[in-house]
């Protein structure tokens, strides 16, 4: 028999990153919606703000980003290895339990049982099943580069390996956590519940040691790796240095990890932590732009093809929107520019700029490339499409950062206004009131990005129907490099 | 030997580490290596799509 390639895995994972960005982008827009009509469900506790915000952030980058990470990672090692993955059914499980993961925290949040901890609100019984699905997930993928039939483990593998490991690491240290029901516990939800072994200030310097790694590692590394497959490939042509992407790899993992402590600025932390952080965090530019012009000069010679190919003009988009807000982030990290910034909407528009801007452009732009292949396709049912998703997502996103930085701006120039005499010149309410206008135009980019997905999932519907399942894609015999 | 000093000695040898990594993948005798690695996503046969082309 003929050696191939795992797809099902992938067509799996690829069809779900479609499914759950639909419903978590959907859950985005109603909470939009909820700040500006706040009776808008009805008063229904189940789909109060406080209980659908988490579900939403859980669902865009969980399951959305998870499994388009899923699928990237699982198709790009096997195919950079010349290998099929260590086990088919590993592989199986990895799916299903994360699935199930999924339901199991969207049902959990709308009930209303959460830890609090902001990106990791998920009660323990969930946070171990995370870890089991996760420990498989890497033995699929360590044990998939293992037997590699290549000698070199190409850069988006590394990018992949170091996401897994240190997820591993962040999730097991952030969730260690005494379940209430071995304080006794007689409530029936109290058996979900569950205290954090930390306290006080060392609490929130793990926990946001965990927030600001999960962005740097889930968020960044992981869709850095899918932009070294995905980029070249779509372009035609390899990545732009491979030397330079060797030191933006190393140099993004020894910074990153201690930038965390810009989340506490002029908190009650110590003030040598919080300045550690800010200083990484400004670090953090260099490899930041490195990688990004790495991207982008993958094109270098061939610009031409950006005019026609909107694949490429997500992926491309994509890098800028991560130069934009990793440029944007480190000055958000310095005191006195944090002092302005946080707790307003600007910290929303920033993460919108890199979780829409990036990371969703840069996952749709890898599906709109994988799904016709997974369905021996050799383009998606419509090209034209493809480009109206562009620009229904382009525009929406700028819609949405636009307004945030104008309203976050507004908003912290009216919260630290004082009279002569030292009282403050606006009451609370009155920097509410100001934000509507801003809350109502981000709702509308929102709104556009959603539809963009809309078009997607249509333009997917038709592909797969003219398809063909492929499970025979053959792994190249003659093994060179 | 205070966390301190344990900080500082991490943080020098991090940081000849990484003034290493640099060294070696500019390194002239590496060229080769990392020119073939590039070239990776290039040598895995072909998308599956070619033989079903309708």
């Amino acid at each position: 028999m003929e050696a191939t390639y795992n797809y099902k895995v992938v067509r799996q994972f690829a069809i779900m990153t479609v499914v759950w960005g639909i419903v978590g982008m959907l859950v985005g827009v109603l909470i939009a919606a909820q700040l500006i009509w706040p009776d808008i469900t009805l008063q229904l506790p189940w789909l109060s703000y406080g209980r659908l915000r988490p579900l939403h952030t859980n669902a865009v980058i969980f399951a959305f980003g998870g499994c388009g990470l899923f699928a990237a990672s699982l198709y790009s090692v096997q195919r950079t290895c010349q290998t099929r993955l260590l086990s088919d059914g590993l592989a199986s499980f990895v799916f299903w339990g994360w699935q199930l993961i999924i339901l199991s925290a969207a049902v959990s949040f709308v009930l209303g049982i959460t830890s609090g901890k902001e990106y990791a609100e998920l009660e323990w019984p969930i946070d171990l099943m995370i870890a089991v699905v996760w420990i498989a997930y890497a033995i699929l993928f360590f044990g998939t580069i293992i037997k590699r039939k290549t000698q070199h483990i190409y850069v988006s593998n590394w990018f992949f390996g170091a996401y897994i490991v240190t997820i591993t690491l962040l999730h097991v240290v952030n969730n260690l956590e005494l379940p209430w029901i071995l304080g006794g516990s007689t409530s029936l939800f109290g058996i979900f519940k569950s205290y954090p072994v930390y306290a006080g200030v060392q609490d929130a310097m793990v926990q946001w040691w965990y927030g600001h790694n999960a962005v740097g590692f889930f968020l960044t590394t992981a869709f850095l790796g899918m932009m070294y497959y995905f980029v070249p490939k779509q372009a035609g042509r390899p990545i732009f240095s491979y030397r330079l992407s060797v030191v933006h790899f190393w140099s993004l993992n020894f910074i990153y990890m201690w930038a965390g402590p810009h989340h506490l600025l002029y908190s009650a932390l110590p003030d040598w932590a919080q300045s550690l952080g800010m200083v990484f965090s400004l670090m953090l530019i260099a490899p930041s732009w490195g990688g990004m012009m790495n991207g982008i000069m993958t094109l270098s010679g061939a610009w031409h093809k950006l005019r026609t190919d909107p694949i490429l003009k997500f992926l491309i988009t994509s890098l800028s929107f991560y130069g934009m807000s990793t440029f944007e982030g480190p000055m958000m990290s310095v005191k006195t520019v944090n002092a302005l910034s946080h707790f307003t909407e600007w910290t929303v528009g920033h993460v919108h700029s890199g979780a829409l801007g990036w990371v969703a452009m840069v996952t749709i732009g890898s599906m709109y490339y994988l799904i016709p292949r997974l369905f021996g396709r050799e383009e998606m049912y419509s090209t034209r499409l493809i480009n109206v998703h562009f620009w229904w997502s382009t525009i929406g996103v700028v819609l949405y950062i636009a307004s945030m930085w104008i309203a976050g701006v507004a908003q912290g120039l009216m919260w630290r206004a004082t009279n002569a005499d030292g009282t403050l010149t606006y009451s609370f309410a009155q920097s509410v009131n100001a934000m509507y206008p801003f809350w109502t135009i981000r709702l509308v980019g929102g709104t556009m990005f959603f539809l963009g997905m809309l078009i997607m999932a249509y333009n997917v519907w038709k592909t797969v129907a003219m398809g063909k399942a492929v499970n025979d894609a053959a792994i190249p015999q003659a093994v060179h490099a | 030997m205070d966390s301190g000093i344990i900080g500082s000695v991490v943080t020098v040898v991090f940081f000849l580490l990484f003034v290493g990594i640099v060294w070696w993948a500019y390194h002239k005798d590496n060229r080769q290596k990392f020119e073939d690695a590039a070239n990776l996503p290039f040598e895995e046969g072909d998308d599956g799509i070619d033989r079903r082309r309708s």
